[in-house]
Protein backbone atom coordinates (compact mmCIF):
# COMPACT_ATOMS: atom_id res chain seq x y z
CA UNK A 1 0.00 0.00 0.00
CA UNK A 2 1.32 3.43 -0.79
CA UNK A 3 -1.37 5.59 0.84
CA UNK A 4 -0.81 6.71 4.43
CA UNK A 5 -2.86 8.68 6.93
CA UNK A 6 0.10 10.74 8.12
CA UNK A 7 3.81 11.19 7.60
CA UNK A 8 4.58 9.06 10.67
CA UNK A 9 2.65 6.19 9.11
CA UNK A 10 4.90 6.46 6.05
CA UNK A 11 7.96 5.50 8.08
CA UNK A 12 9.63 2.27 6.96
CA UNK A 13 8.62 -0.21 4.25
CA UNK A 14 11.44 1.12 2.09
CA UNK A 15 12.36 -0.25 -1.35
CA UNK A 16 14.98 -2.97 -1.80
CA UNK A 17 16.76 -2.27 -5.07
CA UNK A 18 19.03 -4.59 -7.05
CA UNK A 19 22.44 -3.34 -8.18
CA UNK A 20 23.13 -5.48 -11.27
CA UNK A 21 26.16 -3.46 -12.43
CA UNK A 22 27.98 -3.47 -9.09
CA UNK A 23 27.16 -7.07 -8.23
CA UNK A 24 30.25 -9.33 -8.35
CA UNK A 25 28.51 -11.95 -10.55
CA UNK A 26 25.03 -12.82 -11.88
CA UNK A 27 24.68 -15.32 -9.02
CA UNK A 28 26.30 -13.06 -6.40
CA UNK A 29 23.86 -10.18 -6.16
CA UNK A 30 23.84 -6.93 -4.22
CA UNK A 31 20.62 -5.35 -2.97
CA UNK A 32 20.35 -1.83 -1.53
CA UNK A 33 17.71 -1.04 1.12
CA UNK A 34 16.89 2.61 0.54
CA UNK A 35 16.45 4.06 4.02
CA UNK A 36 16.80 7.56 2.61
CA UNK A 37 13.16 7.08 1.52
CA UNK A 38 11.99 7.60 5.10
CA UNK A 39 10.16 10.82 6.11
CA UNK A 40 13.26 12.82 7.13
CA UNK A 41 15.56 11.03 4.74
CA UNK A 42 17.40 8.57 6.94
CA UNK A 43 17.21 5.19 8.65
CA UNK A 44 16.99 7.06 11.98
CA UNK A 45 13.28 7.74 11.51
CA UNK A 46 12.62 4.16 12.56
CA UNK A 47 14.35 4.30 15.97
CA UNK A 48 13.21 7.89 16.62
CA UNK A 49 9.58 6.90 16.17
CA UNK A 50 9.96 3.72 18.22
CA UNK A 51 11.87 5.39 21.05
CA UNK A 52 9.23 8.11 21.38
CA UNK A 53 6.29 5.68 21.13
CA UNK A 54 7.86 3.38 23.71
CA UNK A 55 8.52 6.27 26.12
CA UNK A 56 4.88 7.32 25.65
CA UNK A 57 3.60 3.80 26.32
CA UNK A 58 5.76 3.57 29.47
CA UNK A 59 4.45 6.91 30.68
CA UNK A 60 7.89 8.55 30.54
CA UNK A 61 6.75 11.09 27.94
CA UNK A 62 3.61 13.18 28.20
CA UNK A 63 2.28 15.81 25.79
CA UNK A 64 4.23 19.04 26.14
CA UNK A 65 7.31 17.36 27.62
CA UNK A 66 10.83 18.32 26.59
CA UNK A 67 13.20 15.83 24.98
CA UNK A 68 16.93 16.48 25.36
CA UNK A 69 19.55 14.77 23.19
CA UNK A 70 23.16 15.69 22.46
CA UNK A 71 23.10 15.03 18.72
CA UNK A 72 23.92 16.82 15.54
CA UNK A 73 23.12 13.99 13.16
CA UNK A 74 20.27 12.06 11.60
CA UNK A 75 18.79 11.01 14.93
CA UNK A 76 18.37 14.65 15.93
CA UNK A 77 16.61 15.46 12.67
CA UNK A 78 14.34 12.41 12.95
CA UNK A 79 13.51 13.18 16.61
CA UNK A 80 12.74 16.78 15.67
CA UNK A 81 10.15 15.72 13.10
CA UNK A 82 8.48 13.14 15.37
CA UNK A 83 8.56 15.57 18.32
CA UNK A 84 6.88 18.23 16.19
CA UNK A 85 4.05 15.92 15.14
CA UNK A 86 3.58 14.35 18.60
CA UNK A 87 3.68 17.64 20.49
CA UNK A 88 7.03 17.64 22.25
CA UNK A 89 9.75 20.20 22.58
CA UNK A 90 13.18 19.02 21.44
CA UNK A 91 16.43 20.51 22.69
CA UNK A 92 19.56 19.44 20.82
CA UNK A 93 23.00 20.21 22.17
CA UNK A 94 25.60 20.51 19.43
CA UNK A 95 29.07 22.02 19.01
CA UNK A 96 28.96 25.52 17.49
CA UNK A 97 31.18 24.42 14.59
CA UNK A 98 28.61 21.95 13.25
CA UNK A 99 27.57 22.45 9.62
CA UNK A 100 25.02 25.10 8.69
CA UNK A 101 22.78 22.57 6.90
CA UNK A 102 22.29 20.48 10.03
CA UNK A 103 21.48 23.53 12.10
CA UNK A 104 18.96 24.78 9.51
CA UNK A 105 17.29 21.38 9.22
CA UNK A 106 16.86 21.08 12.97
CA UNK A 107 15.53 24.64 13.27
CA UNK A 108 13.17 24.09 10.36
CA UNK A 109 11.58 21.18 12.25
CA UNK A 110 11.25 23.40 15.31
CA UNK A 111 14.04 22.01 17.45
CA UNK A 112 15.91 24.31 19.80
CA UNK A 113 19.65 24.25 19.54
CA UNK A 114 21.96 24.93 22.43
CA UNK A 115 25.49 25.48 21.25
CA UNK A 116 28.50 24.23 23.09
CA UNK A 117 31.98 25.72 22.56
CA UNK A 118 33.80 24.54 19.45
CA UNK A 119 37.03 24.29 21.40
CA UNK A 120 35.86 21.43 23.56
CA UNK A 121 34.29 19.56 20.63
CA UNK A 122 31.87 16.79 21.43
CA UNK A 123 32.93 16.43 25.02
CA UNK A 124 31.76 19.98 25.62
CA UNK A 125 28.38 19.24 23.99
CA UNK A 126 27.98 16.34 26.35
CA UNK A 127 29.06 18.39 29.35
CA UNK A 128 26.45 21.01 28.45
CA UNK A 129 23.77 18.33 27.97
CA UNK A 130 24.65 16.79 31.33
CA UNK A 131 24.43 20.15 33.01
CA UNK A 132 21.06 20.81 31.38
CA UNK A 133 19.79 17.41 32.48
CA UNK A 134 20.75 18.22 36.06
CA UNK A 135 19.09 21.63 35.91
CA UNK A 136 15.94 20.15 34.33
CA UNK A 137 15.23 16.75 35.88
CA UNK A 138 11.86 16.65 34.09
CA UNK A 139 13.48 16.66 30.65
CA UNK A 140 13.63 13.28 28.95
CA UNK A 141 16.85 11.93 27.43
CA UNK A 142 16.08 9.03 25.08
CA UNK A 143 19.73 7.96 24.81
CA UNK A 144 19.79 6.00 21.56
CA UNK A 145 22.97 4.04 22.43
CA UNK A 146 21.30 2.25 25.29
CA UNK A 147 17.62 2.45 24.34
CA UNK A 148 16.25 -1.00 23.53
CA UNK A 149 13.49 0.58 21.43
CA UNK A 150 16.21 1.60 18.95
CA UNK A 151 17.03 -2.05 18.19
CA UNK A 152 13.38 -3.11 18.52
CA UNK A 153 12.46 -0.74 15.67
CA UNK A 154 14.62 -2.82 13.36
CA UNK A 155 13.61 -6.14 14.87
CA UNK A 156 9.97 -5.30 14.20
CA UNK A 157 10.27 -3.54 10.84
CA UNK A 158 13.60 -3.65 8.94
CA UNK A 159 14.21 -7.37 9.53
CA UNK A 160 10.75 -8.57 8.47
CA UNK A 161 10.79 -6.27 5.41
CA UNK A 162 14.11 -7.73 4.24
CA UNK A 163 13.05 -11.35 4.55
CA UNK A 164 9.67 -10.61 2.94
CA UNK A 165 11.30 -8.92 -0.06
CA UNK A 166 14.28 -11.28 -0.35
CA UNK A 167 13.46 -14.72 1.08
CA UNK A 168 16.77 -16.09 -0.25
CA UNK A 169 18.85 -13.51 1.62
CA UNK A 170 22.31 -14.90 2.51
CA UNK A 171 24.12 -11.82 3.88
CA UNK A 172 23.00 -8.64 5.62
CA UNK A 173 25.43 -5.72 5.88
CA UNK A 174 24.82 -2.58 7.91
CA UNK A 175 26.72 0.33 9.42
CA UNK A 176 27.77 0.14 13.07
CA UNK A 177 27.15 3.25 15.16
CA UNK A 178 24.61 2.95 17.94
CA UNK A 179 24.51 -0.70 16.75
CA UNK A 180 20.68 -0.55 16.77
CA UNK A 181 20.23 -1.39 13.06
CA UNK A 182 22.51 -4.43 13.19
CA UNK A 183 21.32 -5.69 16.59
CA UNK A 184 17.61 -5.46 15.77
CA UNK A 185 17.71 -6.61 12.16
CA UNK A 186 20.40 -9.17 12.96
CA UNK A 187 18.45 -10.76 15.81
CA UNK A 188 15.35 -11.08 13.64
CA UNK A 189 17.30 -12.68 10.81
CA UNK A 190 19.15 -15.06 13.16
CA UNK A 191 15.81 -16.27 14.49
CA UNK A 192 14.02 -16.63 11.17
CA UNK A 193 16.90 -17.49 8.85
CA UNK A 194 19.79 -18.74 11.02
CA UNK A 195 22.22 -19.17 8.14
CA UNK A 196 22.15 -15.51 7.14
CA UNK A 197 25.46 -13.79 7.84
CA UNK A 198 25.15 -10.50 9.73
CA UNK A 199 28.06 -8.22 8.86
CA UNK A 200 29.01 -4.88 10.41
CA UNK A 201 30.86 -2.07 8.66
CA UNK A 202 32.16 0.60 11.00
CA UNK A 203 33.62 3.89 9.81
CA UNK A 204 37.29 4.45 10.57
CA UNK A 205 37.84 8.19 10.96
CA UNK A 206 40.89 10.39 11.13
CA UNK A 207 43.05 10.18 14.23
CA UNK A 208 41.41 13.15 15.88
CA UNK A 209 38.26 11.18 16.59
CA UNK A 210 40.19 8.53 18.51
CA UNK A 211 41.95 11.08 20.68
CA UNK A 212 41.04 9.59 24.03
CA UNK A 213 43.08 10.45 27.08
CA UNK A 214 43.22 6.80 28.07
CA UNK A 215 41.79 3.51 26.92
CA UNK A 216 39.29 3.33 29.76
CA UNK A 217 37.48 6.26 28.16
CA UNK A 218 36.58 3.89 25.34
CA UNK A 219 32.96 3.06 24.82
CA UNK A 220 30.91 0.15 23.56
CA UNK A 221 27.18 0.95 23.24
CA UNK A 222 24.97 -0.80 25.77
CA UNK A 223 22.93 -2.19 22.86
CA UNK A 224 25.91 -4.02 21.35
CA UNK A 225 25.91 -7.82 21.51
CA UNK A 226 28.77 -9.32 19.48
CA UNK A 227 27.03 -12.70 19.26
CA UNK A 228 24.51 -11.22 16.79
CA UNK A 229 27.29 -10.51 14.27
CA UNK A 230 29.28 -12.96 12.18
CA UNK A 231 31.91 -10.50 10.89
CA UNK A 232 32.92 -6.90 11.44
CA UNK A 233 34.92 -4.64 9.14
CA UNK A 234 36.59 -1.29 9.73
CA UNK A 235 36.40 0.91 6.62
CA UNK A 236 38.62 3.94 6.13
CA UNK A 237 37.61 7.28 4.67
CA UNK A 238 39.21 6.64 1.28
CA UNK A 239 37.47 3.29 0.71
CA UNK A 240 34.15 4.72 1.89
CA UNK A 241 34.43 7.70 -0.47
CA UNK A 242 35.53 5.52 -3.38
CA UNK A 243 32.48 3.28 -2.98
CA UNK A 244 30.12 6.22 -2.45
CA UNK A 245 31.24 7.65 -5.78
CA UNK A 246 31.14 4.26 -7.48
CA UNK A 247 27.55 3.82 -6.31
CA UNK A 248 26.41 7.03 -8.00
CA UNK A 249 28.57 6.54 -11.11
CA UNK A 250 27.72 2.92 -11.79
CA UNK A 251 24.22 2.54 -10.38
CA UNK A 252 22.96 6.13 -10.19
CA UNK A 253 22.42 5.86 -6.45
CA UNK A 254 23.30 9.06 -4.55
CA UNK A 255 24.09 8.03 -0.98
CA UNK A 256 25.93 9.46 1.99
CA UNK A 257 29.51 8.43 2.80
CA UNK A 258 28.52 5.90 5.47
CA UNK A 259 26.78 3.89 2.75
CA UNK A 260 30.09 3.74 0.90
CA UNK A 261 31.64 2.06 3.93
CA UNK A 262 28.81 -0.46 4.06
CA UNK A 263 29.07 -1.14 0.32
CA UNK A 264 32.82 -1.69 0.69
CA UNK A 265 32.21 -4.49 3.20
CA UNK A 266 29.37 -5.93 1.09
CA UNK A 267 31.63 -6.07 -1.97
CA UNK A 268 34.48 -7.66 0.01
CA UNK A 269 32.13 -10.41 1.12
CA UNK A 270 30.59 -10.73 -2.34
CA UNK A 271 33.95 -11.19 -4.04
CA UNK A 272 34.94 -13.82 -1.48
CA UNK A 273 31.78 -15.79 -2.28
CA UNK A 274 32.39 -15.43 -6.02
CA UNK A 275 36.00 -16.69 -5.71
CA UNK A 276 34.78 -19.64 -3.65
CA UNK A 277 32.26 -20.45 -6.40
CA UNK A 278 29.17 -19.83 -4.28
CA UNK A 279 25.88 -17.99 -4.71
CA UNK A 280 24.76 -15.03 -2.63
CA UNK A 281 22.03 -12.44 -2.17
CA UNK A 282 23.62 -9.64 -0.15
CA UNK A 283 21.38 -6.88 1.20
CA UNK A 284 22.89 -3.71 2.65
CA UNK A 285 21.56 -0.55 4.27
CA UNK A 286 21.65 2.84 2.54
CA UNK A 287 21.40 4.93 5.72
CA UNK A 288 20.85 8.26 3.98
CA UNK A 289 21.33 10.18 0.73
CA UNK A 290 24.23 12.47 -0.07
CA UNK A 291 22.53 15.86 0.17
CA UNK A 292 23.62 16.70 3.71
CA UNK A 293 27.25 15.96 2.84
CA UNK A 294 27.66 18.06 -0.30
CA UNK A 295 29.31 20.85 1.67
CA UNK A 296 31.87 18.44 3.13
CA UNK A 297 33.44 18.10 -0.32
CA UNK A 298 32.92 14.33 -0.40
CA UNK A 299 31.73 14.39 -4.00
CA UNK A 300 34.01 17.01 -5.56
CA UNK A 301 37.52 16.87 -6.96
CA UNK A 302 39.83 13.89 -6.77
CA UNK A 303 39.44 11.14 -4.23
CA UNK A 304 42.62 12.27 -2.46
CA UNK A 305 41.30 15.83 -2.15
CA UNK A 306 37.98 14.62 -0.80
CA UNK A 307 39.75 12.33 1.64
CA UNK A 308 41.82 15.21 2.94
CA UNK A 309 38.74 17.39 3.37
CA UNK A 310 36.93 14.69 5.33
CA UNK A 311 39.88 13.93 7.61
CA UNK A 312 38.82 14.75 11.13
CA UNK A 313 35.16 15.15 10.15
CA UNK A 314 32.47 12.76 11.20
CA UNK A 315 31.22 11.49 7.88
CA UNK A 316 28.91 8.79 9.17
CA UNK B 1 58.16 -11.95 7.30
CA UNK B 2 56.98 -8.48 8.14
CA UNK B 3 53.59 -7.34 9.28
CA UNK B 4 52.80 -3.66 9.59
CA UNK B 5 50.99 -2.60 12.74
CA UNK B 6 49.24 0.77 12.96
CA UNK B 7 49.39 2.24 16.46
CA UNK B 8 46.73 4.67 17.73
CA UNK B 9 47.83 8.01 19.19
CA UNK B 10 47.03 6.90 22.70
CA UNK B 11 49.54 4.01 22.58
CA UNK B 12 52.43 5.81 20.88
CA UNK B 13 54.06 6.44 24.23
CA UNK B 14 55.27 2.84 23.82
CA UNK B 15 56.60 3.30 20.29
CA UNK B 16 58.50 6.54 20.72
CA UNK B 17 55.75 8.32 18.85
CA UNK B 18 55.86 6.03 15.80
CA UNK B 19 52.54 5.64 13.97
CA UNK B 20 53.45 2.23 12.61
CA UNK B 21 55.78 -0.53 13.74
CA UNK B 22 56.72 -3.82 12.14
CA UNK B 23 56.71 -7.25 13.64
CA UNK B 24 56.50 -10.96 12.88
CA UNK B 25 54.37 -13.86 14.02
CA UNK B 26 52.18 -16.69 12.83
CA UNK B 27 49.33 -15.51 15.02
CA UNK B 28 48.25 -12.18 16.48
CA UNK B 29 49.42 -13.37 19.90
CA UNK B 30 52.91 -14.12 18.48
CA UNK B 31 52.96 -10.72 16.81
CA UNK B 32 52.06 -8.84 20.00
CA UNK B 33 54.79 -10.70 21.93
CA UNK B 34 57.30 -9.91 19.20
CA UNK B 35 56.44 -6.22 19.18
CA UNK B 36 56.47 -6.06 22.96
CA UNK B 37 60.11 -7.22 22.95
CA UNK B 38 61.03 -3.94 21.23
CA UNK B 39 58.27 -1.76 22.66
CA UNK B 40 57.90 -2.92 26.27
CA UNK B 41 54.51 -2.45 27.85
CA UNK B 42 52.55 -2.31 24.62
CA UNK B 43 51.19 -5.84 24.90
CA UNK B 44 50.00 -5.13 28.44
CA UNK B 45 47.82 -2.32 27.11
CA UNK B 46 46.16 -4.63 24.56
CA UNK B 47 45.86 -7.96 26.33
CA UNK B 48 44.32 -8.47 29.77
CA UNK B 49 45.84 -10.59 32.53
CA UNK B 50 43.57 -13.51 31.67
CA UNK B 51 44.77 -13.47 28.08
CA UNK B 52 41.88 -11.77 26.28
CA UNK B 53 41.76 -8.56 24.33
CA UNK B 54 41.16 -5.42 26.38
CA UNK B 55 37.47 -4.54 26.25
CA UNK B 56 38.03 -1.09 24.73
CA UNK B 57 40.64 -2.16 22.19
CA UNK B 58 39.69 -3.21 18.69
CA UNK B 59 42.21 -4.99 16.48
CA UNK B 60 41.75 -5.47 12.76
CA UNK B 61 43.72 -7.68 10.37
CA UNK B 62 43.29 -6.33 6.85
CA UNK B 63 40.35 -4.26 8.12
CA UNK B 64 38.51 -7.24 9.66
CA UNK B 65 37.82 -7.31 13.42
CA UNK B 66 39.82 -10.18 14.95
CA UNK B 67 37.14 -10.90 17.54
CA UNK B 68 35.28 -12.65 14.71
CA UNK B 69 38.29 -14.46 13.24
CA UNK B 70 39.78 -16.21 16.28
CA UNK B 71 40.83 -13.23 18.41
CA UNK B 72 44.50 -13.56 19.50
CA UNK B 73 44.74 -16.90 17.66
CA UNK B 74 43.97 -15.21 14.33
CA UNK B 75 46.45 -16.46 11.73
CA UNK B 76 48.72 -13.94 10.07
CA UNK B 77 50.56 -13.96 6.76
CA UNK B 78 53.38 -11.92 5.31
CA UNK B 79 52.13 -8.55 4.11
CA UNK B 80 49.09 -8.47 6.38
CA UNK B 81 48.18 -5.12 7.85
CA UNK B 82 47.16 -4.88 11.49
CA UNK B 83 45.30 -1.84 12.86
CA UNK B 84 44.77 -1.16 16.56
CA UNK B 85 42.06 1.32 17.57
CA UNK B 86 40.34 2.32 20.79
CA UNK B 87 36.64 1.43 20.81
CA UNK B 88 34.49 4.43 19.95
CA UNK B 89 30.98 4.32 18.56
CA UNK B 90 28.82 6.26 16.18
CA UNK B 91 31.10 9.20 15.72
CA UNK B 92 32.72 11.28 18.39
CA UNK B 93 29.58 13.05 19.51
CA UNK B 94 27.61 9.89 20.03
CA UNK B 95 30.53 8.14 21.65
CA UNK B 96 31.41 10.96 23.97
CA UNK B 97 27.78 11.53 24.81
CA UNK B 98 27.21 7.94 25.70
CA UNK B 99 30.40 7.69 27.70
CA UNK B 100 29.61 10.82 29.64
CA UNK B 101 26.04 9.77 30.29
CA UNK B 102 27.32 6.36 31.35
CA UNK B 103 29.72 8.01 33.79
CA UNK B 104 26.97 10.34 34.89
CA UNK B 105 24.70 7.40 35.66
CA UNK B 106 27.43 5.68 37.59
CA UNK B 107 28.75 8.93 39.00
CA UNK B 108 29.55 7.49 42.40
CA UNK B 109 31.59 4.69 40.83
CA UNK B 110 33.33 6.92 38.33
CA UNK B 111 37.10 6.74 38.16
CA UNK B 112 38.91 9.97 37.27
CA UNK B 113 40.38 9.91 33.77
CA UNK B 114 43.84 10.68 35.11
CA UNK B 115 43.82 8.08 37.85
CA UNK B 116 47.03 6.16 38.56
CA UNK B 117 47.75 3.21 36.37
CA UNK B 118 46.61 4.87 33.18
CA UNK B 119 48.86 6.59 30.72
CA UNK B 120 48.04 10.00 29.40
CA UNK B 121 49.37 11.55 26.24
Amino acid sequence: MTRYNSLLDACGDTPLVGLPRLSPAPNVRLWAKLEDRNPTGSVKDRPALFMIRTAEAEGRLRPGDTILEPTSGNTGIALAMVAKLRGYRLVCVMPENTSVERRQLLQMYGAEIISSPAAGGSNQAVAVAKQLAEEHPDWVMLFQYGNQANADAHYQTTGPELLRDLPGLTHFVGGLGTTGTLMGTGRYLREKAPDVEVIAAEPRYGELVYGLRNLDEGYVPELYDASVLTRRFSVGTRDALLRTRQLVEVEGLFAGPSTGAVLHAALAVGHEVRKAGGDADIAFIVADAGWKYLSTGAYAGTLAEAEERLDGQLWA
Amino acid sequence: MAIEVRIPTILRTHTGGAKTVEGTGDTLDDLFRDIDSRHPGLRGRLVTEDGGLHRFVNVYVNDEDVRFTGSLETKLADGDSVTILPAVAGGALGFAAAAAIGHHRAADAAVPADSPGTTTR
